[in-house]
């Protein structure tokens, strides 16, 4: 159980968003060109990490707007939010 | 050699007031090589070891744990065992399973206190009637024993079940497999244990691995926090931290770690004689021998190592089976908790072996693992011996991820524990 600081509408409970998965993950530009491999890590592979995690949050029951945090996954610290589109700061 | 345990040894064991008994298992140093080593001391670890030395007569082997064995999510699970599964892969490798628990206290001479007391999957609107109809087709035909219930039925095999139209998702019918049920999870691990040491298998525990050693495209060894073990065969049976391993090895997975938790009522009186499950408002329930009701819940929907979700999941749990067992309004709960879970994106498990020769996964079990221990270990077994899948678990490689040969058992069954 967390708080999040949306960068819209300020630091509200972590029910209120929707968690989008791994961020910073690009869709690849020339589809047609990928091998079955690459698909495959473009897909399906992540990083699962434990400890600091780029990842994507919609604040679903608010804004809902889309946004990113750096959050530490081994105890659900949250070390920064930023909107999509820019780098974080940690 | 160990003593076997009996009612002979019981009641001599009660003569010296229980001081006596051998232990159940060495607490061994590492040695500095091994021919297989097991990473993750859980049910699945510990089968593996077992049936390693007991049916491809390896004996040089280890076990690691980071903790003590049992203490992930084999010690944490509402331990539901059940093999109708939709698809034939699953329905081969469930019932595989399910096939050594009937008798695998005998085979272990360890009280494991499996309970074929029956699973019911409950249906709430036409669609689930149509798909868990679909599956009781789809899994006599795999040989599997699976009814279907119409509501009067269902009262009656599970009286408390509050079965009145007007509910808010009322009972449409039910699955029943009355060969499913529970079984003790710690104990699981401890015969296991037991009878892996007893044929020389070395279980060393808190003992945690750092890192792997690779020498281009084969293993070296092990970093652990005992030191460097040499060892050409790796498996990995490390459930929600398997990706912290595989990204050691330099591989990813496709694997998510997340929160699922349960939670255990005060013991009352014997009032439900079966497992009942509902994927459609995600609760399930059961009563442990012990009386207490042990109620399980949904994952949270991010990633997370605490080992603890959140509120809201067990509000919603709790509020569903108060809709479906009106009857448990007063009872107070007793413990909450929570383990990582591991879980594919199409819900089924990866056993299998990796672009690194001499390294073996077996993981993304997920939320529904338990019932598969004897059957997962054996099989993994065979995969690591044999450096080749058994049949039954060949469909569960990691290259499905790239042919596309799902397993999606997600889609197809909304499929719980
Ligand atoms: C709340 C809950 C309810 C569940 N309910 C059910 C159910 O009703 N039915 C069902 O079939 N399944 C259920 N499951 C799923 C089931 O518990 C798992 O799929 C199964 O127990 C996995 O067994 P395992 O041996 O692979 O994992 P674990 O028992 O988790 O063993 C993995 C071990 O690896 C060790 N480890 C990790 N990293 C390292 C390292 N670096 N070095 C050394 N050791 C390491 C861990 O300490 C751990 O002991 C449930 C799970 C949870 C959390
Ligand atoms: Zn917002």
């Amino acid at each position: 159980m967390f708080i999040i600081k949306c960068p819209y509408c300020g630091e509200r409970d972590h029910s209120e968003f929707s968690y989008g998965g791994e961020a910073h993950l690009i869709r690849p530009k020339q589809p047609t060109e990928l091998s079955d491999d690459q698909w495959a890590e473009y897909l399906f592979m992540r990083k699962n990490i434990k400890g600091l995690q780029y990842e994507r949050w919609n604040h679903s029951h608010g804004c809902r707007r889309w946004f990113n945090a750096a959050r530490d996954t081994s105890n659900d610290k949250i070390h920064s939010v930023y909107k999509i589109g820019e780098k974080s700061s940690k | 050699m160990k003593k076997k345990y009996s009612i002979f040894a019981l009641i001599k064991n009660s003569l010296s007031y229980h001081e006596n008994w051998q232990r159940a298992w060495r607490d061994p140093e590492p040695k500095k090589e091994y021919d297989v080593v097991i990473v993750g001391g859980g049910g699945h670890g510990l089968a593996t070891a077992y049936y390693l030395a007991k049916e491809h007569n390896l004996k040089n082997i280890a076990v690691v744990e980071k903790g003590w064995i049992g203490g992930g999510n084999t010690g944490r699970n509402t331990t539901i065992i059940r093999s109708n599964y939709l698809w034939d892969a699953s329905a081969g490798l469930y019932d595989h399973a399910l096939k050594i628990w009937e008798n695998l206290s005998q085979e272990l001479n360890y009280n494991v206190m499996f309970s074929q007391r029956g699973v019911m999957n409950l249906a709430h609107n036409q669609h689930d009637v149509r798909e868990l109809k679909r599956r009781t087709h789809a899994n006599r035909l795999n040989g599997i024993d699976c009814e279907w219930l119409n509501v009067e039925q269902v009262k009656k095999f599970c009286p408390i079940i509050n079965c009145s139209p007007d509910i808010r998702y009322p009972v449409m019918g039910s699955t029943l497999q009355r060969r499913a049920g529970t079984a003790r999870h710690d104990a699981v691990a401890w015969g296991y244990a037991r009878g892996a040491d007893s044929m020389g298998v070395d279980i060393i525990q808190n003992c945690e691995v750092k890192g792997i050693k690779r020498s281009g495209d084969s293993i070296e060894g092990i970093e652990t926090t005992k030191g460097f073990i040499k060892t050409q065969k790796v498996g990995v049976v490390a459930a929600g931290h398997s990706s912290v391993i595989a990204n050691m090895a330099g591989l990813r997975l496709p694997l998510e770690s997340k929160p699922l938790q349960a939670l255990v009522s005060e013991p009352i009186k014997p009032i439900i004689n079966t497992v009942v499950m509902s994927n459609a408002v995600h609760a399930y329930v059961s009563q442990s021998d012990k009386g207490e009701l042990v109620i399980g819940a949904g994952t949270d929907s991010y990633i997370s190592y605490t080992q603890k979700g959140t509120h809201e999941i067990i509000e919603g749990t709790l509020k569903a089976i108060l809709e479906l067992y009106p009857i448990f309004s007063r009872l107070r709960m007793l413990r909450q908790w929570g383990g990582v879970v591991d879980i594919c994106p199409d819900a089924s498990p990866i056993i299998s072996k990796t672009s690194v020769k001499g390294l073996y996964f077996n993981c993304g079990w997920g939320t529904g693992g338990f019932k598969a221990t004897p059957g997962s270990g054996h099989l993994f077994a065979h995969t690591i011996a044999k450096d080749n899948p058994h049949t039954l678990n060949a469909a569960f490689n990691i290259n499905r991820f790239v042919s596309g040969d799902l397993v999606d058992e997600h889609g197809a069954a909304a499929v719980a524990h």
